[in-house]
């Protein structure tokens, strides 16, 4: 299940479509996100100017890359904790692995963590003897059922609570079979008691990272359960994982996008939980792990710096663009193959596995633009599936027959006069093929088209044909 | 607004040309009777979308330079669908180095090229047609319009005028139906899951016509309507505004 897909998009695509809970689960969320968004949007009248600003830090901040992460690893190192720079997700695991070797650990927690998914961790960790336990409670189901997480924020959206609750009970054998779990909390209570036991024994806390701040080398991340405080407390090292994009200047920057993210992600004001980590436990703390590391993954980021696919990395992963596609929402988010679904997932998974293997992927958009307008960090994602599409073209990876048709088609349009006596022509014989019906039902070349939908017949001749007749 | 009548090139738009020429008398007649000159200029062929969107710049580009020669010395450029003007008005400076010859003259384009229903209402000021045309409505915004041009209340606005319209908003009356052009044909069984969702609010309304501003669109719709053997009729916007009741609606008999 966690094999990359992205060249099989089109028999995920029919899988999806032909799956009834997913698409039963798919419609019952995607309108809560949307109206939950529009509710906390039109209640922050400055909400628009705070994404210019948004989008002005890091814009910024990515223009100055180089310098903002040698600032931010002095003052981690400042603060008694370890920076370690992976290139690739191999080098970045290794350095995980490492970390929990010499903490001797046999268990870890994990709060939510994209970075994780992309650099498939978990196998590995599994592979060395190392478990680890999801914490995050749609983190959590989906590790039940081995899968990927399917949408960016909402890992486990794509389930039913049917589903979850038959989870439960296969794995949860430890309770009494006959316990109530017809509703939500109580799914999440049963969760919750099953966790409580795993934070006090783990030996090391994996967690992600929303931001990462330069001026004081604090990590922060974002939650709605609080799990990831108890990931990151309890155990004796704390491992952040965080991608280099994820940097901002100041506090008072990340404070700023802080006032976009929750809103465009839940339609909450802030979320319930906002943790900063500065170093590990000083003398004196209350608390804290004895050890702070921070991996820092590339993984192809570094090349797309000063390329037409910069902006893709003022990403702050709300999923907002997610929760608005309505291709997202026919079929969810395994379809994409891969660790990032959706509109901004069908830009960043060619840049980070190559365009050759993730082709379909900014194919599969009619470029209807509500990612873009709703994207809190205003990022164009429409223009750079586009630029997708002209790297594909630009390599001859389109299929021929479309390559050629395509040729075809514009070599005629540039030729108005040949183009005139051929769509008088093709007009014709449509409309004599209508038999005046006004519409065919198979129609050449147009099955896509006509598996699905009667093809509506041309009125018989072309408007610059009549255009002509009525002139002279 | 200049003293002598503007002029005004009709960008007909490959799918008006080919599938619905009515369309395209409808416009001329709105124009015409706002007190437009209307010419239609023979070298046009299509606005270039499809090489643009297929990611082929050399040929979007060439389509391009095409339109703009065919359009130099008009006052506007008036298009009906929010597809082809947003192409026109958006995406043809993207396709031209900034500062270089074909940027300016593709911005020179943009600033005088307009849908039809938001040149009515923002060049022309109109917010009225004379026109009659029986129908309990529904209006789908189409995106490019929507998105790139902002046209919203314009056909909304201009339909209320018309005799016998009365409208009924769906619900996500602002997301797309699924057609995007090449899309509709690579992914159709995406297409269609989409085009599904929009039908059930289309019925849900009890709407006997639906209308919208861009010929994708409806051929998209009422492809799927006709499909499933709805008698809800699909028209597009400028044929309702123009009175033109007469010609069958889309995908239906003579
Ligand atoms: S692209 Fe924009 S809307 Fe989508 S997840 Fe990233 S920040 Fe959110």
């Amino acid at each position: 299940m966690t094999e990359m897909s992205t060249t099989a998009f089109k028999d995920n695509v029919a899988k999806a479509l032909a799956d009834d809970q997913l698409q039963f689960a798919m419609t019952e969320t995607g309108p809560r996100f949307i109206a939950k968004r529009t509710k906390a949007r039109e209640a922050l009248p400055e909400f628009d100017q705070l994404r210019d600003q948004a989008r002005g830090i890091k814009d910024h901040v990515l223009d100055h890359l180089d310098i903002y992460l040698e600032r931010y690893e002095a003052k981690v190192k400042e603060t008694g904790g370890h920076v370690h720079w992976a290139e690739t997700p191999d080098e970045a695991r290794a350095a995980v692995l490492e970390i929990c070797r010499k903490a001797n650990a046999k268990m870890v927690t994990k709060g939510k963590s994209m970075i994780s998914e992309e650099i498939d961790l978990n196998r590995h960790l599994e592979e060395n003897g190392i478990t680890p336990v999801e914490t995050d409670l749609g983190e959590y189901i989906i590790q039940l059922r081995n899968e990927r997480p399917s949408h960016i924020i909402a890992p486990a959206v794509h389930l039913t609570r049917g589903q979850v609750e038959a989870d439960f009970r296969r794995v949860h054998t430890h309770l009494d079979p006959g316990r109530d779990l017809s509703e939500i909390p109580s799914l999440v209570e049963e969760a919750r008691g099953v966790l409580r036991r795993k934070y006090l024994t783990a030996d090391v806390g994996i967690t992600g990272a929303n931001f990462l701040i330069a001026e004081t080398g604090s990590s922060i991340i974002v939650t709605n359960e609080g799990n990831g405080d108890l990931t990151q407390t309890l155990p004796k090292v704390h491992i952040v994982l965080a991608s280099i994009e994820k940097l901002v200047p100041t506090l008072e920057d990340a404070t700023t996008i802080l006032r976009v993210l929750a809103r465009s992600a839940t339609g909450q004001e802030f979320s319930n939980y906002t943790t900063f980590s500065t170093g590990g436990r000083r003398p004196g703390d209350p608390d804290g792990p004895a050890e702070y590391h921070v991996i820092l993954l590339d993984n192809g980021r570094a090349n797309v710096l000063g390329t037409e696919f910069q902006d893709m990395l003022r990403c702050i992963r709300c999923g907002a663009c997610l929760n608005h596609c309505p291709v997202y929402n026919a079929v969810g988010g395994h379809a994409y193959g891969w660790v990032y679904p959706g509109p901004i997932g069908s830009v960043v998974t060619p840049a980070l596995v190559g365009i050759e293997k993730a082709r379909h992927l900014p194919n599969a958009s009619t470029f209807c633009g509500r990612c873009e307008e709703v994207c809190p960090m205003r990022i164009p994602i429409p223009k750079m599936l586009r630029h997708w599409r002209e790297k594909e073209f630009e390599r001859h990876l389109q299929p021929t027959t479309m390559r050629w048709g395509l040729g075809l088609w514009a070599w005629v349009a540039k030729r108005p006069k040949l183009y005139r006596r051929a769509t008088a022509l093709a007009a014709r014989v449509l409309a004599n093929q209508a038999h005046g019906k006004g519409r065919l039902k198979k129609a050449p070349l147009a099955s896509g088209w006509t598996e699905f939908r009667d093809f509506p017949a041309p009125q018989g001749k072309t408007f610059h044909r009549l255009w002509k007749e009525r002139r002279s | 607004m200049p003293e002598s009548p503007p002029r005004v090139g009709l960008f007909v738009t490959c799918l008006v040309d080919l599938f619905r020429p009515s369309v395209g008398f409808a416009a001329v007649k709105l124009l015409e009777d706002v007190g437009c000159t209307v010419e239609v200029p023979e070298a046009q062929t299509c606005c270039g979308q499809p090489a643009h969107n297929s990611g082929d710049r050399a040929d979007a580009r060439a389509i391009a330079l095409n339109v703009i020669a065919a359009f130099r010395g008009f006052d506007y450029v008036v298009v009906p669908s929010g597809s082809c003007g947003g192409m026109i008005v958006k995406h043809y400076p993207e396709l031209f180095d900034t500062g270089s010859a074909g940027h300016e003259e593709a911005l020179h384009l943009a600033r005088r090229t307009h849908e039809l229903t938001s040149f009515l209402t923002r060049v022309m000021k109109v917010d009225k047609v004379e026109a009659r045309f029986p129908a309990r409505a529904t209006y789908h915004d189409s995106c490019s319009g929507l998105r790139e041009l902002g046209i919203r209340e314009e056909p909304r606005k201009l339909l209320a005028s018309v005799e016998g319209v009365s409208l009924r908003e769906m619900t996500d009356a602002d997301v797309c139906c699924g057609f995007g052009g090449t899309f509709c044909v690579k992914y159709p069984g995406i297409s269609d899951k989409m085009l599904e969702k929009k039908l059930r609010h289309i019925e849900a309304t009890g709407a006997d016509t639906l209308i919208a501003g861009d010929m994708g669109c409806l051929m998209n719709m009422a492809g799927k309507l006709k499909r499933v053997g709805s008698a809800i009729k699909v028209r597009h916007v400028a044929e309702v505004l123009a009175g033109d009741y007469a010609t069958p609606p889309i995908a239906e008999a003579e």
